[in-house]
């Protein structure tokens, strides 16, 4: 039994049991990263605030809880209807680990693998081991080396060249914890090899108790595939959430990626985009809308390494009470990257007088030839227009509604599937403070 | 309608208005002409409900009800509107989407139901067609990204849309060219049923030649300093100001 603790340890108090249970089964390259990612947390502990990547972002409350390591607990259909997505492939996975009697994959082309991680490392290791622990490098990531300690299951995607599938593939992560508050380590693997296509949403969505949710999601996009990417993440409000996705891509590779976060206790997503090729075109939008106590993380980065690279990136954020936003945005442009032209903008507007963002865009350029431009607002409701919308008969409630909703509706405009952005224009309109 | 009874205010302790008195009867169209900074948008910034302005003496009655009491809302769904001198950008806010909860802000506030969505639609596509604005318009964030003529023509257009009882026009014809400022007059003119009120505020006599006002007045620093009929109007145009102004210093 976990009994309190206060320290890193205590996180791998688990492994050595897991590391024993998984011996038999498990290939030996992967107990390897496993154990090297569990000594490289040994090493590491928890990040403090005096690591520049983690000067605003408290963890203290997580090495004060104790967490078990989750179980795959029984979750009923209905209890996740309202997060399902219809015209979706689905895969719903409880604390991690893969719910096939809650996903329904439809007949998929040729050329197509989709399916659970852990099926696929007995299944198709050939497949999976080039890839798995390749992107994501726990060596300076805390949470990435407990993740790949904890490395079990989550989602698997694999496309052959030329493969498109055309309906989008929804991961559907579902935490719920009972007395215990426990912890998952969701792990993904998205595979696009040369010149094909998906669209792929992921969820994180909280049912009860106290739990962490600690994902990493590693994508590859070569040659001229195409990746667009979702990630919504709706945890309960007292969960952690500490996720990095890390994205390699390739000559002529195009992805988009939109984060909606809804925060909680402690809400972080660490986004690293690697652009290793020539060519690529990478989008990576985000919105996230924080209240009470709540507080919400984004940290990207891009690394331009070819010539030829664009990249955009716009990220929103609505902050009402006492609620607090972190946006920190790298663009690094390694000499070779000639040609690159990027965009970094970071917008907020602040609902409360207590709320606070620290917004931090950086660009560190080392090419010459470059067209690079970078800003980051915040703001409060514009007077003059709350009273241009009264003055035509809106309440003050109303004109304040409408005016956020304005601020943060071109976001949620381009996401191109329907069914997810009606679903998300709701949850902004319900979220809006009334 | 409005009577306006030696209005006084002031902004960050500046008397900007300095007794200012006008009644305005149902059907008739006030012009009110003056120099720049004599206080025009001022008025219609008070009697619109801008938080701006202190109002420090005097008061407004609004069909016999006290205007100055009333939240800005409560005075546009009672059918008082202001067309801003500087219309505002609203981003991410569709002209249609805008327009719909303001006439049914208004159609709440008397009790009535919704509009139906088919018949809003037929109402302001024909409505933009008169101010000759695209239609695409209408899906567009308010104001965002408009020439100043088509704020002023989306101004004139949220009008026709909502009907107010009484219209305060805050330089409506400013930065139009002179086709344009037939468009807006001929809007306005077609919202002229002698009932509805006017308060044009001008800079210049060529948007009177198109509507016709039963008075003019002419403000200088703050006070009424002449009313007079439509023909005040062209022969301000001819001697300027300067007399007015000479005599409101005297
Ligand atoms: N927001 C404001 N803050 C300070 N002074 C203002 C403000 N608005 C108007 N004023 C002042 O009030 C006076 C009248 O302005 P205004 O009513 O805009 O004049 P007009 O519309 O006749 O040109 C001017 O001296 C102007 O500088
Ligand atoms: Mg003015």
């Amino acid at each position: 039994m976990t009994q309190a603790i206060a320290n890193k340890v205590d996180y791998l108090q688990a492994f050595e049991p897991f590391n024993q249970q998984r011996s038999a089964i498990d290939s030996a390259s992967l107990q390897s990263l496993r154990q090297r990612a569990a000594q490289r947390f040994q090493a590491l502990g928890l990040p403090n605030r005096r690591l520049e990547a983690w000067k605003y972002t408290d963890v203290s409350l997580l090495a004060r809880s104790s967490f078990e390591r989750a179980l795959p607990l029984s979750v009923s259909p209905e209890a996740i209807q309202p997060f399902v997505y219809d015209g979706c492939h689905q895969l719903v996975f409880v604390n991690g680990y893969w719910a096939p009697e809650l996903s329904r994959v439809e007949t998929l082309p040729a050329g197509c693998i989709l399916g659970s991680l852990a099926e696929a490392l007995q299944e198709h290791p050939d497949l999976v081991e080039p890839y798995l622990g390749k992107g994501a490098s726990f060596e300076d990531h805390a949470f990435t080396a407990l993740n790949t300690a904890f490395l079990e299951d989550g989602a698997f995607l694999y496309l052959l060249p030329g493969t498109v599938i055309e309906k989008p593939i929804h991961l559907l992560f579902i935490s719920t914890a009972k007395d215990q508050a426990t912890v998952s380590y969701p792990r993904n693997l998205l595979v696009a090899k040369a010149h094909s296509q998906a669209t792929i949403i992921e969820s994180y969505i909280g049912l009860e108790g106290s739990y962490f949710t600690c994902p990493v999601t590693e994508m590859v996009a070569d040659e001229n595939a195409v990746i667009d990417h979702y990630k919504i993440q709706r945890e309960q409000l007292k969960a952690f959430h500490l996720a990095t996705m890390q994205v390699q891509l390739g000559r002529n590779s195009s992805f988009s990626s939109l984060s909606i976060a809804l925060g909680g206790a402690l809400a972080r997503t660490d986004l690293h985009a690697n652009l290793d090729a020539e060519g690529i075109d990478c989008t990576l939008n985000g919105l996230y809308l924080v209240k009470d106590n709540q507080r919400v993380d984004h940290h990207i980065h891009v690394d331009h390494r070819k010539p030829h690279g664009t990249s955009r990136q716009l990220f929103k954020g609505l902050l009402d009470g006492t609620s607090q936003a972190v946006f920190s945005g790298k663009v690094y442009v390694h000499p070779k990257a000639q040609k690159t032209d990027a965009q970094q903008s970071n917008r907020n507007l602040l609902l409360s007088d207590d709320a606070l963002v620290h917004t931090n865009p950086q660009l560190e350029i080392f090419a010459d030839d470059v067209k690079c431009s970078h800003g980051a607002t915040v703001g409060q409701l514009d007077k003059e227009a709350i009273f241009y919308l009264r003055s035509r008969g809106l309440d003050e409630v109303a004109a304040r509604r409408l005016l956020t909703y304005g601020f943060a509706s071109d976001v949620l405009e381009q996401i191109k599937i329907s069914a997810v952005r009606d679903h998300l224009e709701q949850l902004l309109s319900t979220w809006l403070p009334a | 309608m409005l009577e306006i009874k030696n209005l006084h205010a002031t902004v960050d302790d500046r008397e900007i208005l300095k007794g200012i008195s006008l009644t305005i009867n149902p059907g008739e169209v006030h012009a009110i002409m003056g120099p720049n900074g004599s206080g025009k948008s001022t008025l219609a910034g008070v009697l619109s409900g801008r938080d701006l302005y202190a109002v420090t003496e005097g008061e407004v009655l609004y069909e016999g009800k006290n205007l100055l009491e009333m939240p800005p809302e409560e005075r546009a769904q009672e059918g008082l509107l202001l067309s801003f001198q500087y219309p505002v950008e609203i981003p991410g806010v569709s002209n249609i989407y805008f327009l719909k909860a303001a006439l049914n802000a208004k159609r709440k506030h008397h009790g009535e139901p919704e509009m139906d969505a088919m018949d809003f639609l037929l109402l302001v596509k024909d409505k933009i067609k008169k101010v000759n604005l695209d239609e695409a318009m209408l899906h567009r964030s308010v104001n965002e990204g408009f020439s100043g003529g088509e704020k002023k023509r989306n101004e004139v257009f949220h009008l026709s849309v909502l009907e107010p009882k009484l219209a305060i026009l805050d330089e409506t014809d400013s930065g139009l060219d002179i086709d344009a400022l037939r468009v807006v007059a001929d809007n306005i003119n077609a919202l002229r049923d002698g009932k509805r009120s006017f308060l044009v505020i001008t800079h210049y006599q060529r948007l009177l030649e198109y509507i016709v006002p039963d008075y003019v007045h002419v403000l200088v620093d703050g006070r009424i300093v002449r009313s007079g009929g439509k023909e005040l109007a062209l022969e301000l145009e001819q001697t300027g100001y300067k007399f007015e102004q000479e005599a409101a210093r005297a």
